[in-house]
């Protein structure tokens, strides 16, 4: 088992190189190429969840990503320390309510739509979001 | 890459030209650049997305909350997008059903031709 760990500032400019650096792994572990896509857009959305949730609670705390070659998946784990005890139940769209910094939780329904296996464990003390993607048995570069 | 932004106006339409990534970090600056737009009277507006590497939920907050502005005033917010990867995650978000989304510039010029 390879494993990578990033943490970073909550700082929106932070999250592309987040994306970046996910995606480069993801490459390197044997994540098909068609993938690779919904493994930047998933992972950005999580970090961006994170970073909005720290500016809002703790705007001095680093946010965390694992990256874990295991057993022929690809697996992202992203940790905030922003207190989430809940998850607001998806509504139907209603254009009326949605507001242009959109719902809470959106980013969330969006990863569910991309990664093929998806955890969220929300707690007082952070939440956590781990997906998961298939990668060759043994990921190596190309 | 960074983003760039850029529009202009045809007969009544205002034509959005967006190129790179739109996201947590660059979202603001569309915001804010559709608000400049409506604020000055421009109430029909196509945002050409096919020049976008990256759109993510923060970029859809954007157009959606641009929607809202435009509607308020009779007004449109169509785009212009073919790309599979940007299609995406309007399918995902079922905001294929909210959105106009055309093929091409022309292709929505001429829809906007025929609503007036």
């Amino acid at each position: 088992m390879a494993t990578v760990e990033l943490t970073f500032s909550a700082l929106p400019a932070h999250v592309r190189t987040a994306r970046l650096v996910a995606t480069a792994i993801a490459r390197r572990t044997g994540v098909e190429e068609s993938l690779l896509d919904e493994v930047r857009l998933a992972v950005g959305e999580a970090c961006s969840r994170a970073v909005e949730a720290h500016r809002a609670h703790c705007p001095g705390e680093p946010i965390r990503i694992e990256l874990k070659d295991d057993s022929g998946r690809f697996e992202v784990t992203v940790s905030d320390q922003a207190p989430s005890d809940e998850i607001k139940p998806e509504e139907p769209l209603d254009l009326g309510m949605l507001s242009d910094s959109f719902m809470t939780g959106f980013g969330i329904a969006v990863i569910a739509g991309l990664a093929d296996d998806v955890e969220v464990l929300p707690s007082p003390k952070g939440m956590r979001i781990r997906m998961s993607w298939p990668a060759a048995a043994n990921g190596h570069p190309r | 890459m960074d983003l760039k932004l850029d529009h202009r106006t045809e007969d009544r339409l205002t034509i959005v030209e967006v190129e790179g990534e739109i996201d947590v970090y660059t979202a603001p600056r569309l915001r804010e650049l559709l608000i400049d737009l409506v604020n000055k009277g421009n109430f029909h507006l196509l945002v050409n997305m096919e020049k976008v590497d990256f759109l993510d939920s923060t970029g859809l907050g954007v157009l959606v909350g641009g929607l809202k502005r435009v509607r308020a005033h009779d007004g449109s917010l169509e785009l212009v997008c073919t790309q599979e990867r940007i299609l995406k995650i309007f399918r995902i978000t079922g905001l294929t059903k909210v959105f106009g989304i055309y093929a091409s510039v022309d292709e929505a010029k001429e829809a906007h031709g025929k609503d007036k």
